[in-house]
């Protein structure tokens, strides 16, 4: 009856979520409770995403103050807001075409706001130069990721392009590459080493692909997604040196970088760490690092707005790259101003501070308890084993799911760990995810769940998840 | 790693190089943002520099950006998305109640009621039902359906992704998609970067742009022995040309795409610009369905609309939709995985696009102001695309079709031939030597035909109605005075 049945097989081969059916029973129980139906609990908890704001968490007011100023310029003369705000919203609307936040930007983002994640970047790395023409500021940080794929995957070539992604590796990168009909492939990141990346699994996964497809690049998450491990340097080293003898193009995802709550852990860039290792290597190995306003305890992921740094990368290539952006017509203009504030925060002495600091310091402290608690509780439990998360949005315990479970899920078609998630949906109203939808080695099972919550909703997600598991768990024995 | 350091390696020893790139990367082009656009920036950069030229600033008339060129925001909007920014101010009694309202359910809707929250990715529900209300009031009460809805960044996301859907095959079987010359250059862009087959079918410059089907079947039947063409895609009200299609257009069209078992892509970005006496803006979809069951249940189409354009103008939003019609339930599903990649569409600029399609109604506060400001936005969009024309027209050498309609004017000016030597000797089109020439000397900047497609032999530039009427008539006046110097250089 319709035409249009023949698709794309790049798209055609693209997974589909398993969030999808997990939404679906969501909203069905979202309506039952609508409707007055009992159960054990009055509303759902969506820890789906890394969405600190869906969570629970409060946006940071200097960002917002300075948002709603620019939106609605009358504001500026208001004393409601406080000067630094005022003139914070005065310059940026300087900045834009027409003084407002409704005309286009330049293709790479607004020169200004460029200018300024180029001076956090630098002062990041400790002075290691970053100039605003490598900067490419564009709706979230996965967008810029697709444009960089798009031109590294030669569709044209007789063996496929292949890029190295982590096991696991959060679920956008990897469609991504499968609509571009380009070839993942996975190496696994090792779970009882805290889920640190080792060069022989690189090695081992690169050999693996001998003749069947063209490696170009390798794709790192740091801080990880799902893994929650921060990179130590020497780690960082090893990517770097390894990437340059088998000549792979260097994708860091790092828009975790201002999540990192480990006590021993510290962030540190590979722009950084490739600067440090000075010539040749500083010099040649070509790299792509990945930030975004929707992370770090601004968490304004429904912004758009996330860059790419570009180093090393042949000019000529950069400026069909520029011309690939350029046909998008530019980042939302109130994502560029998250950004700036992200990358240029109030100052001490600003009037904004004292707010902005204590603001701050509530999230921090409140993560900081999250991840202790969640690895407490959980590495408590039976049947759960929870690695510390030192960095990034979420926890990804191993759950131990009992053979009768498994066989359950089976026979209804569905991965174990989805078949979990959706009997916890419905019978305890927490919304996680499966595993699965990241990759995990065969005959695991993990959930990923955001960490990014108020203190009381973490207590209330690990009591709803354990009083879960064990009546699960009882189930099915 | 100093800036040199990138240019100093040489080429074979990098993994990503001319060579080893995409190339079908290599083969977009966007003349909107390109060599000109470029060039105009340099300009400007120099002149703060304080270097000498023969005028002050340059006048960016290449892009559909009408905040740029001054044209104010309107006030509703700007105060509901300023409530949803920052809530604190729907304790300030400076705002009225209307907005307040607005405001709340809008938060409502969203997580953790920020508009910081991802949204799902097909966008937020109830701001798709508002849409597809609209929907309903504009094409007299024929229905739609929220899910076949789908919010995006701006159209250019939406049009790109279902081209991404439906391109497909290899060699003879790829997938051929029917564009418009002269046709806004995203799609070229992206057929490009798809590696798809553009089908280019001609509009009529003397009949005003007008599109006709024997065009059509002409270019397809020639396409047919090359790839296989899927798809068709026209842009009403048009750009570059503005031309505003005819009812009896838009059925001849949708006869056509039936007949040919094409995919109907209709590109409606502009529906409330339009200008001219006569005419008027028909939806595809409406038309779709006045036109019968026997089209209505089996054409297969996608509109797309965007909050960039029409009177309110908010290009760095990026909002807009797509509609889908008849979309095979399996293919929908498809369509979900596509757009589940780029997360979900910015989250104000869903709301905005709520507010577009439930404006203030004539019971509320903001009423009066609202439609003062839509109809003045229109009026002196109306009043410019009318004064563009007659000037223009007044240039020996530089014809001016009427703009009826969207944000352009694409008059065709003659080059004397030792324009076109010269041109070919700099080793550029002679309407891009043209235009950078006119950039030089009077600090315009406009787009040369050749970037939005032109018949053979045949050059134009697009240049926008909008910056404000006295600006525009000094900007006119001097292209008319270029023109003339110009010609009478090359005579």
């Amino acid at each position: 009856m319709y035409l249009f049945t023949e698709i794309g097989s790049n798209v055609k081969n693209m997974k589909q979520l398993e969030y999808l059916v997990l939404a679906k029973q969501t909203k069905k129980v979202i309506n039952e409770l609508r409707q007055g139906v009992i159960k054990p609990y009055t509303e759902v908890i969506d820890v789906c995403w890394g969405d600190p704001h869906r969570a629970g968490i409060k946006p940071l007011s200097f960002v917002r103050q300075v948002l709603a100023a620019c939106l609605y310029p009358q504001l500026l003369e208001s004393d409601k807001l406080l000067v630094d705000v005022r003139q914070r919203a005065k310059r940026l609307l300087e900045a834009c075409d027409g003084g407002s936040v409704g005309s286009y930007s330049p293709t790479t983002g607004i020169p200004e706001i460029s200018q300024k994640v180029s001076e956090f970047i630098k002062k990041r790395d400790g002075g290691v130069p970053s100039y605003p023409e490598n900067i490419y500021i564009s709706p979230g940080s996965q967008w810029s990721l697709a444009n960089i794929l798009n031109v590294l995957v030669n569709p044209e070539a007789s063996l496929r392009t292949g890029v190295l992604t982590p096991v696991p590796c959060h679920i956008t990168t990897i469609t991504s590459l499968m609509g571009m009909g380009a070839v993942v492939i996975p190496y696994y990141l090792n779970e009882e080493q805290g889920w640190t990346l080792q060069v022989e699994e690189l090695q081992r996964a690169l050999e693996s692909v001998k003749g069947v497809c063209n490696p170009v690049a390798l794709y790192v998450i740091n801080p990880g997604n799902p893994s929650g491990l921060v990179q130590s340097r020497k780690s960082i080293q090893e990517v770097i040196q390894f990437v340059s003898e088998k000549r792979l193009f260097l994708l860091a995802d790092e828009v975790y970088q201002d999540c990192v709550f480990g006590e021993t852990a510290e962030f540190v860039s590979y722009k950084k760490v490739l600067a440090e290792l000075g010539p040749p290597l500083s010099d040649t190995v070509e790299l792509a690092s990945f930030h975004s306003a929707s992370k770090g305890f601004m968490g304004e992921c429904g912004l758009r707005a996330g860059y790419v740094e570009l180093v090393n990368v042949d000019p000529t290539v950069m400026q069909y790259i520029e011309n690939l952006f350029s046909t998008f017509s530019g980042a939302p203009t109130l994502g560029q101003i998250a950004l700036e504030v992200m990358t240029n925060p109030p100052q001490p002495g600003d009037p904004s501070y004292p707010l902005y600091k204590k603001e701050m310091q509530q999230i921090r402290t409140t993560l900081v308890q999250n991840v202790k608690r969640v690895y407490e509780v959980l590495n408590s439990l039976p049947g759960f084993s929870c690695q510390p998360v030192e960095g990034g949005a979420f926890a990804f315990p191993t759950i131990h799911l009992p053979p009768k479970a498994i066989q359950r899920a089976k026979e209804a078609g569905m991965e174990p760990d989805t078949f979990y998630c959706l009997r916890l949906v419905e019978e305890a109203g927490l919304l996680i995810s499966p595993g699965c939808e990241f990759g995990q080695k065969e005959a695991t099972y993990h959930i990923r769940f955001c960490i990014m919550t108020p203190q009381d909703t973490m207590v209330e997600i690990l009591k709803r998840l354990s009083n879960f598991h064990t009546k699960f768990v009882k189930e099915f024995s | 790693m100093s800036r040199e350091a990138t240019n100093g390696v040489p080429c074979g020893a990098r993994v990503l190089t001319l060579d080893t790139m995409n190339p079908n990367v290599r083969r977009v082009e966007y003349a909107v943002r390109g060599p000109i656009v470029q060039r105009a920036v340099q300009i400007e950069k120099e002149l703060r520099e304080g270097v000498k030229k023969p005028f002050t600033e340059v006048i960016k008339a290449n892009i559909g950006d009408a905040h740029a060129m001054g044209q104010r925001p309107i006030t509703f909007f700007r105060q509901v998305l300023a409530l949803c920014s920052y809530p604190e101010l729907l304790e300030d009694n400076k705002f009225p109640e209307d907005a307040k309202k607005r405001a709340r359910r809008i938060l409502d809707a969203c997580g953790g009621h920020s508009l910081g929250a991802y949204s799902a990715s097909q966008g937020i529900e109830c701001i798709r039902q508002d849409v597809a209300r609209y929907i309903e009031r504009r094409d007299g009460g024929i229905s739609s359906n929220p899910d076949n809805i789908y919010l995006s960044t701006g159209a250019s996301d939406a049009i790109v992704t279902i081209l991404k859907m439906l391109v497909c095959g290899e060699g003879r079987d790829r997938t051929g998609v029917m564009i418009s010359i002269p046709q806004y250059p995203l799609y070229s862009a992206a057929l490009a970067d798809l590696g798809a087959v553009q089908i280019s079918y001609y509009l009529e410059e003397e009949s005003c742009w007008s599109l006709n089907v024997t065009e059509l079947r002409r270019a397809l039947n020639e396409a047919k022995q090359h790839c296989k063409p899927r798809v068709l895609c026209i842009i009403n009200p048009g750009n570059p040309t503005g031309q505003v299609q005819s009812r009896q257009c838009i059925e001849d069209v949708i006869r056509f795409a039936k007949e040919e078992h094409l995919f109907l892509m209709a590109d409606e970005v502009y529906q409330d610009n339009v200008y001219a006496d006569g005419c008027k803006f028909h939806s595809f979809k409406k038309v779709l369905f006045e036109m019968g069951p026997e089209f209505s249940s089996k054409v297969e189409m996608a509109s797309f609309h965007s909050t960039s354009k029409c009177y309110m103008g908010e290009c760095g939003f990026r909002g807009g939709y797509m509609e889908v019609i008849n979309m095979d339930p399996q293919v929908k599903a498809q369509l979900t995985k596509l757009v589940s990649v780029r997360l979900c569409p910015p989250v104000p600029g869903q709301a905005l696009l709520d507010l577009v399609v439930n404006p203030p109604q004539p019971d509320e506060p903001s009423y009066s102001t609202f439609m003062k400001e839509r109809k003045a936005v229109l009026a002196d969009l109306a009043e410019k695309a009318r004064l563009t024309e007659e000037i223009f027209n007044t240039v020996p050498g530089i014809t001016c079709n009427p703009v009826q309609g969207a944000m352009y004017t694409f008059p065709r000016i003659a080059l004397p031939q030792k324009a076109i030597d010269k041109a070919k000797e700099q080793g550029l089109v002679p309407d891009m030597f043209y235009c950078m020439r006119l950039l030089e000397e009077e600090g315009i900047c406009l787009v040369p035909g050749s970037g939005f497609g032109q018949k053979e032999g045949t050059f134009h530039f697009r240049m926008t109605i909008l910056p404000p009427t006295e600006k525009l008539k000094v900007v006119l006046q001097k292209i008319r005075d270029f023109h003339l110097k110009f010609t009478q250089e090359f005579s």
